[in-house]
């Protein structure tokens, strides 16, 4: 993945290694909130904007700590910077930006505790990307995250009027269509490998 | 909500099936789903979690009256990220095969919504002994489901159980199963299989509560305006302006 480019990782990132179908990350939102396409819309572009300012604030850290020997407290720096990163932007969208506020604002709260966050830190790091490469993942997994929760909104809505099998009625037949959405994107494993390799 | 007349041992059985946190209260299903692909890395995983689960829990009791309301949930993720860094320290140290299955997801227990769920909803209101009562079992209980789910995936998905092979060389294994669809769907069928049961005795079916599932709702102004009605009015408030 490091040597294809930020295209590859673009790609890697939305279909390839989808956060949600394929690495599991983030499933909480996925299933609570992909009930209506609008807030599935509005979830996932607050990740996409938290996942980026995350890997911004996270990265510049991580080399500080390597450089002092402190790795063992990645994972509370991270998670602490993160939540402190999203109150932060939480208060200054509501002062100098309220149209955006209004639209991302209330699911900023949510998404403190969203592991797809602390895992695209976290994994920015495991695979030894640059700070750019890292900033684009970003974006690519956050992009990833709104087709999937597009997609599985979608899907969802047709589910309220069909008729199921009762035994699979409710959260069961949620997580089938999940499943066979996830099925779907399969497909595309050895895309990246298949057009640059 | 300290109940004192209630018995120590219902406070650990209720978190094996009537409170089950993954098949009843639906929490914790990053984990549940991703590491499931074998027995082994789902016990694994279960008791990581279990550890850092009973130990946030006695230290948050036993901090509950020091720690001020409104700053409570940076003070829990402290001390649950604390205890996430030492699993992590001990997991890598003695058992490197595990730490390797578990990959991010071990570092990810400190996101991990049972442990912030019984910090808020438990051990920040009761007495120590309980909370730690608590905690072994929603840990127990946690480990269970992850154990069903690992069994059933790597039986099917590899034919084997627990590393050993069950099924003759001879006979394909349903790769797909280990993958992650099959995580899906494994996941959707046991849940079936607890509803069937939940509705033989009576209980009503574990469903996704949304907002009030989550640890965060006490903050959350979605859930703060009217927990039941919580999509509608994200609907209303993002297309208010």
């Amino acid at each position: 993945m490091k040597d294809y480019g930020f295209f590859a990782i673009i790609l890697t990132g939305i279909f390839t290694n989808n956060y949600i179908l394929s690495k599991f990350l983030g499933i909480c939102p996925f299933l609570g909130v992909s009930k209506k396409t609008k807030t599935a819309v509005g979830m996932s572009l607050a990740v996409i904007f938290v996942m980026v300012m995350a890997t911004a604030a996270t990265y510049p850290l991580n080399t500080f700590l390597d450089k002092h020997d402190l790795s063992y407290l990645q994972t509370i720096v991270f998670i602490l910077v993160i939540a402190t990163l999203v109150q932060f932007v939480e208060i200054t969208l509501r002062k100098f930006i309220p149209s955006l506020y209004s639209a991302l604002g209330i699911y900023l709260p949510l998404i403190t505790t969203n592991c797809a966050i602390l895992g695209v830190t976290i994994l920015n790091i495991d695979e030894q990307l640059s700070y750019g490469q890292s900033l684009v993942n970003a974006v690519a997994c956050g992009l990833g995250y709104l087709v999937a929760m597009v997609m599985f909104s979608g899907v969802r809505e047709r589910l309220e009027s069909a008729e199921i099998p009762k035994f699979l009625k409710g959260l069961p037949s949620t997580l089938v269509a999940a499943s066979l959405v996830s099925l779907s994107f399969l497909g595309f494993t050895g895309l990246v490998e298949g057009i640059f390799g | 909500m300290a109940d004192k007349k209630k018995p120590l041992y219902k406070e650990f059985t209720k978190g094996l099936i009537k409170e089950n946190p993954v098949l009843r209260l639906v929490l914790g299903t990053c984990p549940t789903l991703a590491v499931t692909t074998s027995v082994e890395s789902a016990i694994g995983m279960g008791l990581s979690a279990s550890f850092v689960l009973i130990c946030s829990n006695i230290v948050i009791s036993a901090l509950r009256k020091l720690i001020p309301d409104k700053v409570r949930i940076p003070c829990y993720i402290v001390v649950i990220a604390s205890f996430t860094t030492i699993v992590q320290m001990l997991v890598k140290a003695f058992l490197p095969d595990i730490d390797k299955q578990l990959g991010v997801y071990l570092p990810l227990i400190v996101v991990n919504c049972i442990i912030f769920g019984r910090a808020e909803a438990y051990a920040g209101k009761n007495r120590v002994i309980a909370s730690a009562v608590d905690g072994v079992g929603m840990g127990v209980g946690f480990t269970i489901a992850l154990f069903l789910m690992g069994a059933v995936r790597e039986f099917f998905g590899s034919g084997a159980f627990y590393g050993h092979k069950i099924f003759p060389e001879s006979m394909p294994a349903m790769t797909v199963f280990i993958l992650a669809p099959g995580g899906f769907f494994v996941f959707g069928l046991l849940m079936a299989c607890a509803n069937k049961l939940a509705e033989k005795k009576g209980v009503p079916k574990a469903e996704l509560k949304g907002c009030e599932a989550c640890p965060m709702a006490q903050s959350c102004k979605i859930a703060l305006i009217d927990k039941e009605k919580c999509e509608e009015n994200t609907v209303k408030e993002a297309t208010a302006e």
